[in-house]
């Protein structure tokens, strides 16, 4: 792990200090380093038990087309503006390419053309925002396994992170770009999708064109939209905040399923 | 009614009444109840609206929602249930935080933390779902092994007779509690109220939180069936949390006025007193 305080943490180190200074007793207890590490024993305890009673492949359940939520909500970014994806955007994602690197023997370089041409998987399945609402949509793409299969995982491969071309929060740092992880089990499920078709079109800019990640045992915070780079690491720590996630280095559990 | 007067001159006597098992779990179970209550409104306010079926979001009819509105430059509360509208201004909806009008569902005294922050809600959440749960397992346990159940909440053939129930009910409506040799065991009420708490209410709250986690939904699809879908599960969590509130609320309302200090220590050290008049 990372020593090097930067300097988003140090602002947010600083801002929350204070703010706890002119809270009620009930909320400097919330705020304690000691409360926050007892209360984290849950999460994994909670991924132990669901994995233990998941198995590797239990599959998320599948809707028919009849359960289609009418309108799918958008959330988090919905049109990124940063110069990059609107050049992208503009040519239909002609030029975008995915970067598959880190841990892996082949890096690779596909456009969408060429993760149109491998072998598809169509799911309907349920989205569940980390707020409560959920809803339900049909998703296109090619499994997450495969592809890792044909660049091939060096062994000390632990996680694949996906980099995307939002960012989420402007940071001094560049921390505020989006990104999630996920760790192999989760990788190599049959569920576990590229995808770039929603409802039997294209991904709408909205829901993430061109690619997005599906992984359909967690909450809606993990299937990260806009890929760009997908990335196979021994360890989390290294990356931007440290906590595998644009929305877990902002206090969320890693393992979102439930 | 000379025996009140008479209690403590002619010998009360102290019975045991909780078990050690007993009181444990209860005293564990209010605190984890509070912050399942406080964390799990926390969590609502990130989405104050319920919806019935398998999804449900912003353009989804919602037939409990909550939200603030501008109205004439002045900013209300609104709660609507069904097609019904109330104006809930400085509850929900819109409360003052720090002196300001807020757009909240529940007010900062409700939700832990007190500010809006869903994810040290959820973190809160589900410490304490894990140790209520344990709780729940192990007092499920103590009940069976030491027939507690058996002994103490299942009702006698004779308690469910429609007079005795009637009689009981107007004992309750007088507030007529039983005393002397009557007060050593839960009157039928108690007994009948307990068991729909620990065997249909409380289970009732743990499966419907599991059936809104994705991740338990692939272990148990059933579920998803049995609840009608997640955001069906979610609104019986919600009125299953108020139902065990206005439990709550009735059961201190019977500790207060059937004898608080009585109670308490009962409820702490295990002994209660009754009027040993009859012995």
């Amino acid at each position: 792990m990372s020593r090097i305080i930067t300097r988003r943490r140090f602002l947010i180190g600083t801002t929350m200090t204070a703010s706890a200074l002119g809270l009620s007793g009930c909320d400097a207890i919330v705020e304690s380093d000691r409360t926050k590490s007892v209360l984290k024993i849950a999460e994994g305890f909670t991924m132990k038990t669901q994995r233990l009673l998941l198995g590797d492949d239990a599959l998320a359940h599948e809707f028919g087309e009849a359960d289609i939520s009418p309108t799918f909500r958008s959330n988090g970014t919905s049109m990124p503006d940063n110069p990059q994806y609107l050049d992208w955007m503009s040519r239909q994602f002609s030029t975008w390419r995915l970067e598959v690197g880190g841990l892996v023997e082949k890096p690779a370089q596909l456009s969408l053309a060429e993760l149109k041409a491998l072998p598809a998987r169509t799911q309907i399945t349920r989205h569940d925002c980390v707020e409560g609402w959920s809803a339900i949509g049909k998703w296109t793409g090619l499994p997450l396994g495969a592809l890792l299969q044909k660049v091939g995982l060096k062994p000390e491969a632990r996680y694949i992170v996906f980099h995307c071309a939002d960012e989420y929060e402007r940071t001094l740092d560049g921390t505020g770009w989006y990104y999630e992880s996920i760790d192999l089990v989760d990788a190599f499920h049959p569920q576990t999708i590229l995808a770039y078709a929603m409802n039997g079109r294209d991904l709408e800019v909205a829901h993430g064109a061109p690619l997005r990640l599906r992984v359909e045992r967690q909450l809606g915070y993990k299937q990260a939209k806009y890929l760009t780079r997908i990335e196979a690491v021994a360890d989390l720590g290294q990356l931007y905040g440290g906590s595998g996630g644009f929305w877990e280095d902002r206090g969320y559990e890693w393992y979102a399923g439930i | 009614m000379a025996t009140i007067d008479a209690g403590s001159a002619t010998g009360r006597m102290l019975i045991y009444r909780h078990s050690l098992a007993v009181r444990l779990s209860h005293w564990l179970n209010v605190l984890c109840m509070t912050v399942l209550l406080f964390s799990g409104l926390q969590i609502f306010n990130a989405h104050p609206a319920l919806y019935w079926g398998q999804y449900g979001a912003d353009h989804d009819p919602s037939f409990i929602s909550m939200e603030a509105v501008e109205d004439g430059g002045r900013a209300r509360g609104l709660t609507h249930i069904g097609p019904l509208t109330f104006d809930t201004t400085g509850f929900l909806g819109l409360s003052e935080v720090d002196g300001e009008a807020d757009a909240r569902a529940f007010p900062d005294w409700l939700t832990i933390p007190s500010y809006q922050d869903l994810a040290t809600g959820r973190r809160w959440h589900f410490f304490f779902a894990w140790l209520f749960v344990i709780n729940g397992l192990a007092y499920l346990a103590y009940g069976l092994i030491s027939r507690h159940f058996r002994r103490d909440l299942v009702p006698a053939g004779d308690e469910l007779t429609p007079a005795h129930l009637g009689h009981e009910v107007v004992n309750h409506a007088r507030l007529r509690f039983p005393k002397g040799p009557e007060a050593r065991h839960y009157n039928t009420l108690q007994k009948l109220t307990y068991l729909a708490v620990i065997f249909l209410l409380l289970p009732l709250m743990i499966l419907t939180g599991l059936t809104m986690s994705p991740g338990f939904n692939a272990v148990a699809p059933w579920l998803l069936d049995v609840f009608g879908g997640r955001q069906s599960a979610r609104t019986l969590h919600f009125l299953t949390a108020f139902s065990l509130v206005a439990f709550v609320a009735v059961h201190l309302a019977m500790v207060l006025l059937s004898g608080v200090f009585n109670n308490l220590r009962s409820m702490i050290t295990g002994y209660y007193a009754i009027e040993a008049e009859d012995k």
